[in-house]
């Protein structure tokens, strides 16, 4: 294994050196960037035309300079044109609109008209902001007229908080965000664990494929032993993903903050949409500060080096199975994409099995997978933040770190005959009959 | 120890195959030693073995006296037939880490390759990408990556395919170098005027035997027919009497055989005597190229 560190050193530093690899590891998080900015530029976006609306009452509920305030752009004028001296001069107005809001004449009619008229119908921001105006005036001109308490009205309207609590005293408590924070980082986990064994697992494999076609591979071996090149392209190209992800790991956070910091908008609102808060709209402060809590909370000291160590499983395991997917497929990738199939199919389902964990986080389906080792690097790190038992942890860990030392001998030997076969196309039998040979 | 190489009647089977089937061969160091048979007669399969890529079934390979070990591809150089480099790496970068792998430190390594990049004069190809070489310019690096660690034994493949007959010349000049540097060369091929020209002693091989070994002269002398050409510049007549039979028969040109080769001088003095002037006698010994067809189509 003396040459093991060349292997590695070689396949790590010309992937990391690479003008495609430098670009995609820093322009990723910048088109991140770019994709909050822009997100935050079309969300700010008001309407830029200044508008002044002309408010006929005929209710009277408008009576306050308060209740005429801006919205945006937009402003009001209470007048007392009528609408149809208002509409007969339009042309000449400076109003872009007239809004006009008729005599309340049933106080007990749940529902209520007001009209809106100008060249062109209002937008939905604006539609929300004037007709909650009216809701909210219409509502206290009731309570007036029916002689209602305020107090006792508002006694009225209760919200109700679900707080969970554990069994057992002095275990951390949890609030009413534990499971949604829980589940967008098992989520985000488990995305990245799929992405993962999929992009550098394919680059595992595309990587043997090229030594088998350029036709190194045999001045390889007849210096280094064809487990200890497998291995060190695997050890090598799982730098490379790592190295990555710790970039992305600095600068997506970075690049996220600049963006928002420049539109000065709340970033959790997007950053949602990236997996990590989802937040309900609404009170936010309040609720901001649980879910930051909630977050800081988590156990990282466990959840980080137990994510790392399935990564490093994950990877090799399915890292393996490319390698000797890979020296099985001739020159012509297209035919080997039938062998690829029974790898991704796993992955594939892992991953769905992942996004229900993360809802159901303990059935049966959850656990079981999160134990099986072809899963488990996928499911698992999604339950991590769900404080899954000890014992299923360990023994999910012991499974997929013997099934990972079976799997890796199990490509060498395929492996091994595989690169020296040329020009022939194998099949599920063949790398059967290889991984038996005597070579 | 005289012979850096020995293989003991070794077999290799793949499946109900049998690639190598009993082969014994000798390499004496400091010699040209020429691996030789038809497409698919097991010259790869035996390589394949003395290079550690593939293990023994049966019989023995010794490399200097021992078994072979995971410590013997440091002493071996193999340019395989199906040869290749990585083409997104530099040519010094490339040559550097080959050279590592056959263990070789940094230094060591950079000055070899210095040496070697000079005696081609490709000094300022260090940072070249291979992509960029063109086939032969590309023949020379892999020559280079595989003598770069002054291996004791050299097993080349096919050498010179796709080479052009400047380089060709190139290549052969720095084997007969090596060669006399005491390294030990298997020289692996299907084209026999090259073995004529650059082997000492042969192995044939065809269908996984051994069917023909010995030094080249040797191996031409068991398979003369006792051929004799003669010519002259006037011409022949008088041939009632020549001892042994006429072959062929020109005006000026016959090729006569001889039961006993002893009688070669016999025959050249019949005519001496009779007065013909005699511009050329020779022994025909036949080329490897006829042996070759000769053996493995009688095999």
């Amino acid at each position: 294994m003396k040459n093991l560190k060349h292997i590695v050193r070689r396949e790590y530093l010309t992937r990391v050196k690479k003008k495609s690899f430098i670009l995609t590891t820093l322009l990723t998080p910048l088109a991140l960037g770019l994709f909050i900015f822009v997100l935050g530029f079309i969300m700010n976006y008001d309407d830029d035309e200044k508008n002044v609306i002309a408010v006929v009452d005929k209710s009277g509920i408008f009576n306050k300079p308060a209740d005429l305030a801006k919205s945006g752009n937009t402003s009001f004028e209470l007048t007392d044109a009528t609408v149809e001296n208002l509409r007969e001069n339009f042309e000449t107005n400076d109003f872009s609109a007239i809004l006009y809001i008729p005599e309340i004449k049933n106080i007990y009619a749940q529902s209520h008209t007001i009209y809106y008229y100008s060249e062109n119908s209002p937008s939905f921001d604006l539609e929300y902001v004037l007709s909650s105006r009216v809701k909210n005036k219409i509502r206290n001109y009731k309570i007036e007229q029916l002689q209602l308490d305020k107090k006792e009205l508002s006694a009225l309207e209760t919200t109700v908080d679900l707080d969970p609590e554990p069994i057992t005293e002095g275990e951390k408590d949890k609030s009413k965000y534990t499971s949604t924070v829980a589940a967008a980082i098992g989520g985000f986990m488990g995305f990245i664990m799929y992405l993962t064994v999929f992009i550098y697992g394919m680059m595992v494999l595309r990587s043997v494929m090229e030594e088998k076609t350029n036709r190194i591979v045999e001045v390889m071996i007849s210096s280094v032993k064809p487990f200890e090149l497998m291995l060190g392209k695997i050890i090598g190209v799982g730098g490379v993903g790592l190295t990555q992800l710790a970039i992305w790991a600095v600068l997506i956070p970075m690049i996220q903050f600049a963006a928002s910091a420049f539109w000065g908008f709340d970033s959790s609102q997007i950053s949602a949409m990236g997996g990590e808060i989802p937040v309900d709209q609404g009170g936010m402060t309040d609720d901001l500060y649980l879910v930051m809590n909630e977050i800081v909370n988590q156990d990282w000291w466990s959840i980080i080096p137990l994510f790392l160590i399935y990564f490093v499983g994950g990877y090799l395991l399915y890292a393996s199975m490319f390698a000797a997917v890979g020296s099985a497929i001739g020159d012509d990738m297209t035919e080997g994409q039938s062998l690829t199939i029974p790898i991704t199919i796993p992955v594939a389902i892992a991953f769905y099995i992942m996004i229900t964990t993360v809802k159901s986080p303990n059935s049966s389906l959850a656990i079981f997978s999160s134990i099986f080792p072809l899963f488990s690097p996928i499911v698992m790190p999604a339950r991590l933040a769900f404080d899954p038992p000890i014992w299923q942890v360990i023994l999910s860990i012991v499974c997929l770190v013997g099934t990972c030392l079976l799997f890796t001998w199990i490509a060498g030997r395929i492996y091994r005959i595989g690169i020296l076969m040329y020009g022939k196309k194998a099949s599920f039998k063949d790398l059967a009959r290889w991984f038996f040979k005597q070579y | 120890m005289n012979s850096i190489l020995k293989v003991n009647n070794v077999i290799k089977r793949y499946g109900d195959y049998t690639a190598v089937n009993g082969i014994n061969l000798e390499l004496k160091r400091g010699k040209i030693f020429g691996l030789l048979g038809p497409n698919g007669a097991g010259k790869t399969s035996l390589i394949r073995m003395m290079t550690t890529i593939t293990a023994i079934d049966e019989g023995q390979i010794l490399f200097n006296g021992k078994d072979l070990n995971a410590d013997s591809p440091q002493y071996i150089g193999y340019m395989p037939e199906e040869r290749g480099l990585y083409k997104k790496m530099k040519v010094g970068e490339q040559l550097l880490y080959l050279a590592q792998l056959k263990g070789l430190s940094k230094n060591q390594a950079k000055e070899k390759i210095g040496y070697w990049l000079e005696k081609f004069e490709i000094n300022d190809w260090w940072n070249k990408e291979i992509s960029e070489l063109s086939k032969g310019m590309q023949q020379k690096i892999q020559f280079i990556s595989t003598v770069v660690h002054e291996p004791e034994l050299l097993i080349l493949d096919e050498p010179f395919s796709g080479l052009d007959p400047i380089n060709t010349n190139l290549i052969k000049s720095e084997i007969f170098n090596l060669r006399d540097k005491g390294t030990s060369i298997i020289f692996s091929t299907h084209r026999m005027e090259q073995v004529e020209e650059i082997c000492e002693e042969i192995l044939l091989v065809n269908k996984g035997n051994g069917i023909l070994s010995g030094e080249i002269n040797e191996v031409r002398n068991k398979y003369k027919k006792n051929l004799f050409e003669i010519e002259s510049d006037t011409k022949f007549d008088d041939l009632d009497r020549v001892p042994g039979k006429i072959m062929e028969k020109e005006d000026k040109k016959l090729v006569i055989y001889l039961e006993d080769d002893g009688q070669s001088n016999a025959l050249l003095n019949y005519f001496l005597s009779r007065g013909q002037r005699i511009t050329s006698f020779r022994e025909i010994l036949p080329s490897l190229n006829e042996i070759f067809i000769q053996t493995v189509e009688s095999n």
